[in-house]
């Protein structure tokens, strides 16, 4: 058959309908042209219509002598006209429409197996209210159970009655350390650059350029290396490992472990804890390094700063507190980053669409739980003077 | 096959399964013989699978208890029920390979957390488990690498690492084509014979149940308990309960009527 001769064929024109009343009893739909997904269809409401005029009719009959082609939209027209038939009492004479679609009708009217299986009616918005604090309340105490598992086998681990499997850490250890470098490093340059750029604007005013030497060297060890390294670790290994043992807890791997007695929390959480609180440091480290570069790039190349001024005034101000307090911060970050991880990994439900949302959650946790936590640092030092 | 004195290798009495305030089985009695292949059958969502964890350790049940040779599961202490659990071994429904490790390390496992072998040793029985499944010669491959059925038959080889009394199978047929799914039917009555196993299947497949079955329990959705136990065949000839009918004959007698439009 040719196209042509094809597009003819599918054309039995515009789909449409008109409504009769062979007898005052009856009203004859006689259905028109193609029926299909790609037609544009004409609404119920002019059968509906046909219903309301004149004495109500008692029985509805379809003529579909001039229907063309016909698909799921027919039948969806067809159940919307009857279920309106029904409810004003009319019989439906289905003995007009096509075989097919008579007997698709009959499937879909079909009572199914269960219906009292339907989902329970909306609760009122005190219930809902309710039942959302109490979800939020055993979240929480799922969490706190969780910190104190990992404490548990951080505990284990340090007194050796558990082990960890060498080959796994190194393999952690790599993804969360060398594999994190490039990253680290442009985000931690650019931070140098900016707080330089932002801090000379200010500083300048006073012709004291020479300080954003200072500003850059305590910011970035102090404050922004540690949070830095954390804010991007949060999201590259920690969604990383939401993402992994969500999916093992989908391929009931996690089940597994804990039927041959293994403990998933030595297993699985511990080898990726120690993995980030070995490179947070040493990331946090990298970070301030490569933060104070920064620094230095916008302080000689356009603040008429000389290399060895800059140099000197950096190291000049460079306190070990403000460092030590930096890579504290940041295995603290490190902890924090693998406990979200991995907690939401665990908690994680058995879809596909429970470890995105296990992955996303993690990440916004760990997020908040270092912004707190670098807070809480902040009053304490303040408070202690360091 | 009941021996006098000997308490059954599991008993169940009185088990109420839950989820919060959803109750999804209640008071389920039954026992399992030495030796027997014990099928727990259902339609989807009954609850067959969900009472194969609290069989296995990892849901506690609302209430009742699960026995093992006399001793209360739940009621033991972690490390006891550890020790009760290490004569068990488990193929969940789509093998749960652990992704990051070879087929050989899989199997090694359990070995290393329950043995004191050397490494040698241990990797020459994970060799072995993987020959008896028929995947000698697969033991650097990581569970991505090999077909679901393969990795089914792999997650049979770690069940089997201890040499369990008691093997669990969740829906061993399912995803697997009829040819594999006999097969792997073959295997579970193999096993039996040659070590004796006692083994629990959960299953919905007519036909696999049919063929390896002695024992059976029917869980229903719509009283939320067991409506039937005993040897499928012999429910299939005597047990006039419709639903146990309908499903042992694939729906047949009680066909889905049409409602006219």
């Amino acid at each position: 058959m040719s196209a042509e001769a094809q597009q003819q064929q599918r054309d039995g024109g515009a789909a449409a309908f008109e409504v009769g009343r062979p007898d005052p009893g009856t009203a004859l739909v006689r259905l028109q042209g193609d029926w299909t997904v790609h037609a544009r269809l004409p609404g119920v409401a002019e059968v509906t219509a046909a219903f309301a005029e004149g004495a109500p009719p008692a029985r509805l009959a379809f003529d579909t002598s001039a229907l063309g082609q016909w698909d799921s939209t027919l039948l969806a027209f067809l159940r919307s006209v009857g279920e309106e038939a029904v409810s004003r009492r009319i019989e439906v004479d289905d003995a007009g429409l096509p075989d097919g679609a008579r007997r698709l009708l009959r499937l879909a009217a079909a009572v199914p197996e269960r219906g009292d299986r339907s989902l329970p009616a909306r609760k009122p918005w005190l219930a809902r209210l309710g039942d959302a604090s109490l979800a939020f309340g055993g979240a929480a105490g799922e969490a706190i159970g969780f910190i104190g598992e990992a404490a548990l086998g951080l505990g284990r681990l340090l007194t050796g009655r558990a082990q960890l499997r060498s080959a796994d850490l190194w393999l952690l250890v790599q993804q969360a350390g060398a594999q994190a470098l490039p990253i680290v490093a442009l985000i931690s340059l650019l931070v140098g650059l900016i707080l330089a750029f932002v801090g000379s604007v200010q500083l300048r005013l006073f012709g004291a350029q020479i300080y954003v030497a200072n500003l850059v060297a305590i910011g970035m060890t102090r404050e922004m290396g540690a949070m830095m390294a954390a804010i991007i670790m949060a999201g590259r290994t920690g969604a990383a490992y939401a993402a992994q043992l969500g999916t093992m807890q989908v391929n009931e791997e996690i089940d597994a472990l804990k039927t041959i007695g293994v403990d998933p929390t030595d297993f699985l959480v511990m080898p990726r804890m120690v993995a980030l609180i070995l490179m947070m440091p040493l990331l946090c480290v990298y970070a301030d390094a490569l933060g104070i570069l920064g620094g230095f790039i916008v302080g000689v190349g356009m603040l008429g700063i000389t290399p060895e001024q800059y140099w000197n005034q950096t190291l000049a101000w460079l306190r070990v507190n403000d460092f030590l307090l930096g890579v504290g911060k940041s295995v603290v970050f490190g902890v924090i980053i693998a406990v979200a991880g991995c907690l939401r990994g665990i908690q994680c439900g058995r879809s596909a669409a429970a470890v995105g949302e296990a992955a996303t959650s993690a990440v916004v946790t760990a997020i908040v739980w270092i912004i707190v936590a670098d807070g809480i640092c902040a009053v304490l030092t303040n408070v202690l003077g360091i | 096959m009941a021996e006098p004195g000997v308490p059954p290798p599991i008993a169940v009495e009185g088990l109420t399964m839950a989820y919060g305030a959803y109750v999804l089985q209640r008071n389920l009695n039954f026992t399992v013989q030495r030796g027997d292949i014990f099928v727990i059958m259902g339609g989807s969502g009954c609850g067959k699978s969900t009472l194969l964890r609290h069989m296995i350790g990892l849901k506690s049940p609302a209430e009742g208890a699960v026995h093992y040779s006399g001793e209360s599961l739940w009621d033991a202490s972690p490390e006891r029920q550890r020790e009760i659990l290490r004569g068990t071994g488990v193929l969940f429904q789509k093998g749960a390979m652990w992704s990051s490790m070879t087929l050989a390390e899989n199997i090694a496992l359990p070995l290393q957390e329950y043995t004191s072998l050397p490494a040698a040793e241990i990797r020459s029985l994970a060799a072995l488990k993987l020959a008896l499944v028929g995947l000698a010669g697969f033991e650097d491959y990581y569970p991505s690498e090999i077909s679901g059925g393969m990795q089914k038959r792999a997650g049979l080889a770690r069940a089997m690492a201890l040499d369990p009394d008691i093997l669990f199978f969740d829906e061993p047929s399912a995803g697997l084509d009829p040819i594999s799914s006999r097969l792997l039917d073959d295997l579970i009555l193999e096993l039996r014979d040659s070590l004796g196993a006692t083994i629990v299947v959960v299953s919905h497949e007519l036909a696999s149940i049919f063929a390896i079955a002695d024992n059976s329990i029917f869980l229903d959705a719509e009283s939320k308990t067991m409506i039937a136990s005993g040897n499928p065949k012999s429910l299939l000839a005597e047990c006039d309960n419709p639903t146990v009918r309908q499903f042992l004959t694939r729906g047949e007698g009680a066909a889905v009527t049409p409602v006219a439009p």
